[in-house]
């Protein structure tokens, strides 16, 4: 039943939305002429498109976390004791999404040498949370917990995995924005700028969202 | 503004049109090119499934004489035909036929935003189906779990295909779902992000608001498809235990313990009921749009169409455990899932009147697309009756896993959305391709489906009613099967196997006509919308010319009192010099 509160909750807030702007109440038939404003936002679509992604994210990993729950409480369950590597890990995570944040503001206020180690940080943190990701895995998988030995066990591996698996696709864009900070940038390109502007803020947003759903999934976690 | 520069980069992008054969037609970024591309595989697929179809209707109609029909072989057809109709067939054609091909030409865009996304989008499609047929030619074939892949059946010893085929069943999903997600964001903010100038929301055509919240749908529910499907595989795969209860098989303890099969029934209807509506949504929006170009009438009440396309949207996430109740539930669930089903029917009611307002003292022009739409209106009200009947629980508990329920939802699932899918071929086949199709080949493919697809489907749901269960491989001498029903399967057997020839003439029109049919012009129908307005048919890479397309009234102004033709395209300025945004106010 959760579920079904979530999605009520989500879809009533889209339609309010809809309505709270009015725009579902207009009357098409009786105006002619161009209206202008006629964009839900002025955003660049690739931040809409993120969001969208975002959402479908969301619903899948809300899905697996509700299995989880459902799962957990089944008599044969035996929770695996969590490894204390994930801490680190979660701090490593943490000074990314902050690294990723500064950039972007060192960016809004010109300051382009910290903001290029800010941003390079940032990956590197990440680096380093995926690192520390495998090696939970490994003691987890050396003290006996192996993937299919309990449902708790197989839920760990794949739902880390799965977060893994995303944030290698933030590191790959990653890659690439940095690459071309690297390769040098000319401060008076205003296209080339508001590209890597652009860039700098979608990853943070990515970031910043993977963050919390690593406290969320590390809370569920630490709690069964 | 922000569509202004999307419109301009992409034109910046396009200035360059591809050259060779192979950027134009194989590694296409064009939107059109990739609905074509879409459709052609989704409707190879379906044939495929129809084949299939017609030998499941041999063995129900002739169980003595079909004798080369093994029953494994029997459920390996059910199941195939079932997810390839409603995956491969209906959600890719409606969003990655239609929605490639109406999205950006309706909304006077360039292409979709993100075009090299949308490319990959067809060829992961393409990737999927390829999984799916290899499951064909493994050796012990294709799953015969049914389509709703229920565990614990699905992956145990015994079920056909529970060695191969049901790994290369979720294997080919999951793929479908990654598909059909990059397709999917790019639908959206399409939507949200690169309608062109004076396209405002409320404006845009029926069409695109079905395609637009049908793919709101998917993204929100295929994830719980995904999600069941990638736990389903590693309890096959590698023996853990997320759905898998402890067993005897075949006299031996089974591997697995304490999973829970009800787990997964959840997911896969939580994803189903609204994959119900990722069907049905464009299918109504097209309709309408049909109704009203060839009726010559505006859409009777837009407003209350858009709500109700937005609210059924809303609502068919909290009706799936209607498909459950035989599973067993608290009663209190059952009251609350019974009553939310029923309130859907309210909005839906309300957009069949809507489409008969629409026809009522309208100029009909009985083409073959009108034809078909006003097919649909009939067979999709029939449908929708018998879901309410469904929809109470107690009436459902002996109607469940009947031939009722399979007359139920292809009347509703099967034929409606099928009827759209050729009222829309019809009606923008002059548009895509640049020839009319044959009329009276169209009007004898419409009757035979119309009148052959209710000779089928009718006498299930009576059936159903005797109790004759359904996915059995032979009813044989059930005592509660009455004998004239051997004598109505017979008969829906022939039935079935006209309708499918019929289709044959349906392929020949279209490929005929390519060659040998009239040269169409720009605007065969009179339509208002935009897509018949482009400078060149077909419409031309970037689709406009020099100048987007402005948009400065609604979609639906047909027969206009004092207006000089009976349609009024959304491009054309206001008549009577009336300033540039007026009742700007009301507007926002
Ligand atoms: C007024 C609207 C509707 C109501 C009240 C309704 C109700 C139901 C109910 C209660 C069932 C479960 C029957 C059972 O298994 O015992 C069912 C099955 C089904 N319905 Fe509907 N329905 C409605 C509209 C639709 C629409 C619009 C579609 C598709 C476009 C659809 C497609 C299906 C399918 C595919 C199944 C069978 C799934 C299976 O068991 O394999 N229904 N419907
Ligand atoms: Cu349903």
């Amino acid at each position: 039943m959760n579920i079904t509160l979530l999605f009520v909750a989500l879809a009533a807030a889209i339609i309010l939305w809809f309505f709270v702007i009015r725009r579902l109440r207009a009357k098409p038939w009786t105006t002619e002429g161009i209206l202008e404003r006629n964009n839900i936002t002025s955003l660049p679509a690739e931040k809409v498109g993120l969001w969208a992604f975002l959402a479908v994210v969301t619903s899948l990993f809300s899905l697996f976390f509700i299995m989880y729950a459902e799962r957990s409480g089944y008599p044969d369950w035996r929770p695996l004791p969590d490894p204390s590597i994930l801490w680190v890990n979660t701090f490593f995570l943490i000074m990314a999404s902050i690294c990723y944040q500064l950039s972007r503001n060192l960016l809004n206020s010109k300051n382009y040498k910290y903001m290029k180690i800010s941003l390079y940080l940032g990956g590197i943190f990440t680096i380093f949370f995926i690192l520390g990701q495998i090696s939970a895995w490994q003691m987890a998988y050396s003290s006996g917990f192996f993937f299919a030995t309990n449902p708790a066990n197989t839920f760990f591996y794949l739902i880390t995995g799965l977060h893994g698996l995303h944030i290698l696709g933030g590191l790959f864009v990653w890659i690439k924005t940095a690459l071309k900070v690297w390769n040098g940038l000319e401060y008076n390109n205003l296209n080339q700028i508001a590209g890597i502007r652009l860039s700098i803020q979608l990853c943070s947003f990515y970031w910043h969202y993977l963050l919390l759903l690593w406290l969320v999934l590390f809370y569920l976690l630490s709690t069964t | 503004m922000a569509y202004v520069s999307i419109a301009d980069k992409d034109h910046e992008q396009h200035m360059h049109d591809p050259q060779s054969f192979i950027t134009k037609y194989i590694w296409s970024q064009d939107h059109k090119v990739i609905a074509i591309q879409y459709a052609l595989v989704a409707i190879f697929v379906g044939l495929i499934a129809m084949g299939l179809s017609v030998m499941m209707r041999l063995q129900l109609g002739f169980p003595e004489w079909a004798t080369f029909i093994t029953p494994e072989e029997y459920y390996q057809y059910v199941t195939m035909h079932g997810m390839i109709m409603v995956i491969y067939l209906l959600t890719a054609l409606f969003l990655g036929g239609f929605g490639n091909y109406l999205i950006p030409l309706q909304l006077g865009a360039r292409d979709m935003v993100f075009p090299y996304m949308n490319m990959l989008s067809f060829w992961v499609y393409l990737l999927s189906v390829i999984v799916l047929l290899i499951s064909f030619f493994i050796p012990d074939g294709p799953t015969g779990a049914g389509w709703t892949l229920y565990p614990p059946q699905a992956i145990s010893e015994g079920t056909p295909g529970d060695g191969g085929g049901i790994v290369f069943m979720l294997a080919s999903l999951s793929l479908f779902i990654v598909a059909f997600t990059m397709g999917g964001l790019n639908y959206v903010t399409t939507v949200l992000q690169a309608r062109t100038r004076g396209m405002t929301l409320m404006r845009m055509p029926l069409s695109i608001w079905g395609i637009f919240v049908a793919t709101i749908l998917g993204l929100l529910a295929f994830p719980a498809l995904l999600v069941a499907a990638i736990m389903m595989l590693l309890d096959r795969v590698i023996g853990t235990s997320f759905f898998m209860p402890a067993m005897l098989t075949l006299g031996e303890t089974s591997e697995f313990s304490g999973g829970s099969p009800i787990l997964f029934q959840h997911l896969f209807w939580f994803f189903g009921h609204p994959e119900v509506y990722i069907v049905a949504l464009p299918a109504f929006g097209m309709v309408s749009d049909v109704l009203a170009t060839h009726a010559r009438k505006n859409i009777f009440g837009y407003r209350m169409m858009v709500w109700a396309i937005v609210g059924i949207g809303a609502l068919s996430f909290v009706v799936w455990a209607h498909h459950m109740y035989v599973s067993g539930m608290n009663p209190y669930f059952g009251f609350f899932f019974a009553t939310t089903t029923l309130i859907i029917a309210v909005p839906t009611a309300l957009k069949v009147y809507n489409w008969v307002l629409t026809l009522w003292k309208g100029d009909l022009r009985l083409t073959v697309p009108m034809l078909f739409a006003i097919g649909f209106i009939f067979t999709f009200t029939h449908g929708g009756l018998t879901g309410l009947f469904l929809g109470n629980v107690t009436v459902d508990l002996p109607l469940s896993d009947t031939y009722f329920v399979v007359g139920h939802f292809h009347m509703v699932m099967g034929v409606s959305p099928v009827l759209v899918l050729f009222a829309a071929i019809y009606h923008w086949y002059p548009k895509i391709t640049g020839r009319m199709f044959n009329n009276t080949l169209g009007t004898i493919h419409f009757w035979f489906t119309l009148l052959g697809t209710y000779a089928i489907y009718l006498p299930m749901h009576y059936i159903g009613f005797l109790g004759v269960p359904r996915r059995y491989y032979a009813n044989g001498t059930m005592d509660i099967v009455d004998e004239s029903v051997q004598l109505q399967n017979a008969g829906m057997s022939v039935a079935a196997i006209i309708v499918a020839l019929t289709q044959l003439i349906f392929l020949f029109n279209m490929i005929w006509s390519l060659k040998y049919g009239k040269k169409a012009p720009g605007n065969p129908w009179g339509g208002t919308t935009l897509e018949w307005q482009t400078p060149q048919t077909p419409a031309a890479h970037g689709n406009w010319g020099e100048n987007l397309p402005e948009v400065h009234r609604w979609a639906y102004d047909f027969s206009v009192p004092g207006a000089e033709k009976d349609f009024t395209p959304q491009n054309e300025p206001a008549s009577d010099g009336v300033p540039v945004g007026r009742d700007h106010g009301v507007n926002h």
